[in-house]
């Protein structure tokens, strides 16, 4: 088994390669940029390429240029660096291009601050860019995960012929975590047969996302929508912890959900039920794992890193049938779990079981 | 009957969209007859603009890639990094390039990125309906300088092939017209140089060609022809810029 101890970004870096990515364009950002620097010194010794454009601009659209012909490829970027990448990502969506992109959440708006941040998260899932897309977003929550989810990314976007975003924040991709270097998966992937790779022996093909007659315009949001309806009802990944009896819940994904699971267990020490869902797909959102809860739950809290943004897809998961409250910490601060703790306890009135 | 002119294999059998007297249509037969007679049909990849031309991709019978306005270069740039063996080029306007591309033409030249790129310049915006672009002409009349290019305002045209000319990276630089058969020959001559750098491996070649748009300029096929004569060809530096130097080796 091969396990080392390395940062997240340079996790996520590893199972690209392992994954068989063979081209990344990036621009240097803190705090995403090891990703870059990791794949600068391993990927030409795995027959593969790193380029540094000229902005993040730049690098998204190389890799639009790079998915056309059918190779693996990947970017990466923080906040700002993401925001120049919806253009590119919007086109990317239109045009059905497999790209890997990384978000290493940093804090905003504007030029922001290093620290942890989950203030992207409408960007992320709602398309940042123009027009109705979607990108697939997973959110890892350690450093296995990252290396897991990115590893992952990869066979999804080739699966459903989409972008795929793995969601991290500043917190995960600068600490150190042991990895396990997973080989990659052996799985059945449709043939690339809309590739531009030249038209030998074969009809010439064209890769675009213009529809400039509105029938035709909306014959092609219908048939996107089909296909994030099909990603909506196959793909919803959560994990659930402590949830089977659970009288409360908190949420959070990535870093949150982490926290998160050592609040549950304190209080699960003193005989409190309280449970965690923790996204893995903050798009699709996991709804289905609150189906379960609809009944049984009497208040949530959920967990963010920004001003209340994933509150909005709890509150329609749950069809607002018990209240559901924000936790957050912005600008970069983690909450700890005695502060969580103590927001969660005096929200609900929990007070430990009598002894008998 | 002995066939003595037909379409050349680089284009499809489909007509061109292009207005009456709009030169897209001339550029394009020339370049869909120099990937025939180079033979490089099957191995070439073109990525079109937004714009007039971005419908060009059903024009060519290679395979094609729609940018976003202005990236066209940085999308090449990904193609021909994934496949260095094939060869890449993309077809621009003004607008696309000298406007909101800039960045990314001078970047390509910068990296001798070995990607051939054409210019199509008609001093406006066409698509959008004739706005001022870089390459507008002092007191040029377009719907976005209504009362003429006013260069202490906005500045000077942009003369992007001498620009690129100074690149190290940039192997062959040519700005042509084709208002005229002898021009038009010319034109061809420089778009088949680009492509044969492309294949020696030599650097970035940008080919450069003055171009009319009837439509938005307000006049007639053949008086737009004049116009550029009399107003394009002065101002714009002609010719070949750059060509690669003699045994030159990038390997």
């Amino acid at each position: 088994m091969d396990k080392r101890l390395i940062k997240g970004n340079e996790a996520i870096a590893e199972a690209a390669i392992r994954a068989g990515c063979k081209l990344f364009f990036g621009y240097p950002i803190t705090p995403s940029t090891e990703i870059m620097e990791y794949l600068a010194k391993h990927m030409p010794k795995a027959g593969g390429i790193v380029l540094q454009g000229e902005d993040e601009v730049a690098s998204i659209n190389m890799c639009y240029g790079a998915a056309a012909t059918g190779a693996r490829v990947m970017t990466a970027s923080s906040s700002p660096g993401f925001s120049l990448k919806q253009e590119g990502l919007s086109y990317l969506a239109a045009a059905e291009l497999p790209v890997v992109v990384v978000n290493v959440n940093r804090t905003g708006p504007g030029l922001g601050g290093l620290g942890p941040a989950q203030s992207d998260y409408f960007q992320c899932t709602k398309g940042g860019g123009h027009g109705d897309y979607r990108l697939i977003v997973l959110a890892p929550s350690k450093g296995q995960e990252l290396y897991d989810y990115t590893m992952q990314a990869f066979d999804l976007a080739d699966q459903y012929r989409n972008p795929v975003l793995i969601l991290a924040d500043g917190f995960l991709g600068q600490m150190m975590e042991p990895i396990e270097f997973k080989e990659r998966p052996q799985l059945e992937l449709p043939d690339k047969d809309w590739k531009t790779d030249g038209c030998r022996g074969r009809s010439k093909r064209k890769i675009a996302s213009y529809a400039l007659t509105n029938e035709i315009g909306e014959a092609h949001c219908l048939y996107w929508q089909t296909k994030y309806m099909q990603i909506k009802e196959d793909e919803q990944r959560w994990e659930s912890f402590y949830t089977d009896d659970a009288e409360y819940l908190l949420v959070g994904y990535g870093t949150c959900g982490r926290i998160a699971k050592s609040v549950v267990l304190h209080a699960r020490q003193q005989g409190l039920k309280l449970g965690l869902i923790r996204p893995i797909t903050v798009w699709p959102f996991p709804e289905k794992a609150f189906a379960p809860c609809l009944n049984t739950v009497k208040g949530i809290v959920t967990i963010e890193l920004n001003a209340g943004q994933m509150i909005e897809d709890v509150q329609l998961a749950v069809q607002c049938k018990m209240p559901v409250h924000l936790y957050s910490r912005q600008g970069g601060m983690l909450p700890t779990e005695g502060e969580i703790w103590e927001y969660v306890s005096r929200v609900f009135q929990l007070t430990p079981p009598e002894e008998e | 009957m002995q066939n003595v002119f037909s379409r050349p294999k680089g284009l499809t059998e489909l007509p061109f969209h292009y207005c009456p007297g709009c030169t897209h249509g001339i550029i394009h037969r020339l370049i869909g007859e120099v990937l025939a007679e180079l033979n490089i049909i099957e191995d070439t990849i073109g990525v079109a603009p937004v714009g007039c031309a971005g419908f060009s991709l059903d024009f060519f019978s290679c395979d094609f890639v729609g940018a976003a306005h202005g990236r066209a270069q940085a999308v090449a740039t990904g193609i021909k990094r994934a496949l260095p063996e094939k060869l890449v080029f993309t077809y621009q306007g003004d607008g696309d390039i000298c406007a909101i591309g800039t960045s990314h033409a001078i970047h390509v030249a910068a990296r001798a990125e070995k990607i051939t790129s054409i210019m199509v310049n008609n001093a406006v915006f066409g698509m959008t309906g004739g706005q001022m672009a870089p390459t507008t002409l002092d007191g040029q009349i377009t719907t976005t300088s209504p009362y003429g290019r006013d260069c202490n305002v906005v500045g000077s045209p942009i003369d992007l092939p001498k620009i690129i000319a100074t690149m190290q990276g940039a192997a062959y630089v040519a700005a042509v017209s084709v208002d005229s058969p002898k021009n038009i020959l010319a034109a061809k001559k420089a778009i088949k140089k680009g492509f044969q750098v492309q294949q020696a491996g030599l650097g970035f070649a940008f080919i450069s060609i003055l171009s009319t748009c009837p439509t938005n300029w307000g006049l007639s096929p053949v008086d737009s022809i004049k116009w550029l004569q009399q107003h394009m060809l002065p101002v714009y530096q002609m010719g070949e810029l750059k060509l690669p130097e003699e045994g030159r080796n990038h390997d």
